[in-house]
């Protein structure tokens, strides 16, 4: 037992990285869904023990095959990427265990265990991007989630699908060879790869040109990939025509982890210094947040379908945490961090929602959704408090997120803005809104029967639905833990 | 006359500006998948720039040899080498299926049909 505690972090990637090729070996959907979701709840308990154990005994370092850290890669365990595993592997599993129906319906047949092999793949990449301490390596997961997401998006068999996953995979390409760039001229200048490493040296060489165009380059990269501002174009097709879960399980991970990567370079490699005094980046963070969290909540609000007006509000919603990391103080990252942790609760809830009525209408159109609110009660009623947690209603975790973010944006003294972020609720509260008049006031088409989905969708939507309300009761959990997140990523001790 | 010195530097950007150009303005999906090359290659050549020592030799350990040249960015190149090739690769199947599925890889092609189709 102690052997295998001391290779926790190696043994969260490794997991799913294997189990991946054997889901194609086993040639059988029902078979390699089942190995797929034992292997992510797996990813999910490894998690937890490593959270457990950071939160206990302060980081973990992982020498990769032994070689012990400049030269070697080294996987870095803190309290922020032992949050953000966590997340990770929690959305994967529980979307992954209500999958297999809606995934039976949307993939062609003998495509299936090749879907759940790419979901694998995408989860050890996601997940290796959190745990790695070296630039480098960030990079070859990236792609390796990346190329694998691709897949999953074209897997969906809409012919659409395919253009979404094309125009991901070179928007997707141009913001991972932006990122190399950034890694190779921070190398030019430190001569390491090692984020705690390059973070020490880089002090040194800050006022070099070189490190001022590694760092736009790797902002713009990591922007690309979190779909940042005017740098989301590929995600809303790519979140509509995915098959639903896939959505599901993005929703609650792809951007995130980009979040995390600009978090780590930013704070852990940068410094706050160098990012927010010498750069100044708030100045092109925040404008592009509240521009982000403006505009689309208005688009979303005029979708037709509602799958893509969701994925509309997904962008706004990283401008939510965006706006947080622009503070720059410990209540801003505490209010990013913990928006990661329950937007991903939100958004893949609200996205199995679109699953179970995917699964039983064929459609996510909003025209088909009159009278669903009768038809498909237990759904519908998911998609109502999915919603007010989006909106931020209180007893939801979207109103623990932004309580936060209001109280960082009030001790910068910034008020504006606070009133800003309440009424572009009220943007959140139209675009909900025009879901739930339809599914609740309009009259269903004729002879439309009660079509509830099914359990196995319905009870990992509900466990999502209860997480929004339970975490936005008792928030001390995940509060306590982004707070120290935020502590870490600032240096400073509480 | 420095700034000549550093030719490959030169060549990187100009690879690399080309690349991009034609991932941006060629509606042609394959010409998009060939400027994504370019684009990567030019990264592929900064990285192997920037590990040569001048006068050094290949990293090879023997008694005559006492200056290398740094031999990291290349292995790290190779890598991306093979991450390119998988997403080449990617991309053209993807334009294989698109190719049946619309019979065009132009992309105003596409989008007028997408366009004339009314499910979303």
């Amino acid at each position: 037992m102690m052997l295998l505690t001391a290779h926790l972090p190696i043994l969260q990637v490794i997991l799913p990285l294997i189990a991946a090729p054997l889901c194609v070996l086993l040639r059988g959907p029902r078979l390699a869904w089942g190995l797929s979701v034992l292997a992510s709840w797996g990813c999910f308990a490894i998690a937890i023990a490593l959270l457990r154990q950071v939160l206990a005994e302060g980081s973990v370092s992982y020498a990769l095959g032994g070689w012990a850290a400049p030269w070697g890669i080294e996987y870095r365990v803190d309290v922020v990427n032992a949050f953000v595993l966590l997340i990770v592997s929690g959305i994967s599993s529980v979307v992954l265990s209500g999958a297999r129906a809606g995934i039976e319906a949307e993939v062609a047949k003998d495509r299936i265990e090749l879907l759940y092999t790419c979901w694998l793949l995408c989860l050890a990449g996601f997940l290796g991007i959190a745990v790695t301490g070296d630039t480098f390596n960030v990079f070859v997961f990236l792609e390796i989630s990346a190329i694998s997401s691709y897949a999953l998006i074209a897997l969906s068999g809409r012919r659409r699908a395919l253009i979404a996953s094309f125009r991901y995979l070179i928007m997707g390409t141009v913001g991972a060879t932006f990122i190399v760039i950034g890694v190779g001229l921070l190398y030019m200048v430190t001569g390491t790869l090692n984020m705690a490493d390059i973070g020490a040296r880089l002090p040194a060489v800050a006022e070099s040109r070189t490190v001022a165009a590694a760092f736009a380059f790797l902002t713009v990269g990591i922007g690309l990939k979190m779909a940042l501002f005017p740098l989301h174009l590929w995600l809303p097709n790519a979140y509509t025509y995915a098959p639903a879960p896939v959505t599901a399980f993005f929703a609650g991970t792809a951007t995130k982890v980009a979040v995390y990567l600009l978090l780590r370079f930013t704070f852990t490699i940068f410094g706050a210094d160098y990012a927010f005094a010498t750069v100044a980046m708030e100045w092109i963070l925040l404008p592009l947040a509240v521009l982000g969290i403006f505009s689309a909540s208005l688009v979303a609000i005029f979708q037709l379908d509602v799958k893509r007006l969701l994925a509309w509000s997904s962008i706004a919603q990283i401008g939510y945490m965006v706006l947080g990391i622009s503070l720059v103080s410990v209540t801003g990252l505490t209010a990013s961090t913990l928006h990661l942790f329950n937007h991903a609760l939100i958004k893949s809830a609200l996205f199995m929602t679109m699953a179970c009525v995917f699964y039983r209408i064929g459609s996510t159109q909003l025209a088909d959704f009159a009278g669903l609110g009768r038809r498909m009660p237990w759904t519908m009623a998911a998609f109502v408090v999915g919603g007010l947690s989006l909106i931020g209603i209180p007893l939801t975790v979207g109103f623990v997120s932004k309580w936060y973010l209001i109280l960082a944006l009030l001790e910068r003294g910034w008020w504006p803005l606070s009133v800003f972020v309440v009424l572009s609720s009220l943007l959140a509260v139209m675009y909900v809104w025009r879901v739930v008049e339809m599914a609740y006031l309009q009259p269903a088409t004729s002879n439309a029967k009660p079509c509830e989905a099914p359990a196995s969708i319905l009870i990992p939507t509900w466990a999502l639905v209860l997480a929004n309300l339970y975490f936005g009761i008792d928030s001390s959990l995940t509060v306590g833990i982004a707070q120290r997140a935020a502590e870490s990523l600032l240096g400073v001790s509480s | 006359m420095e700034a000549l010195g550093l030719y490959n530097y030169w060549l990187v950007i100009a690879l690399m500006m080309t690349g991009f150009y034609i991932v941006i303005t060629s509606p042609n999906l394959v010409k998009k998948i060939i400027g994504l090359n370019i684009f990567q290659a030019s990264v592929f050549i900064l990285y192997i720039s920037m590990g040569k020592v001048a006068g050094g030799s290949a990293p090879i350990l023997a008694d005559q040899v006492t200056l290398y040249s740094n031999p990291l960015p290349h292995v790290l190149i190779l890598t991306a080498i093979v991450v390119g090739v998988a997403t080449t690769a990617m991309g053209l199947s993807l334009v294989v299926r698109i190719y049946a599925a619309y019979g065009s890889m132009e992309e105003d092609d596409i989008e007028v049909m997408d366009r004339s189709e009314t499910d979303g």
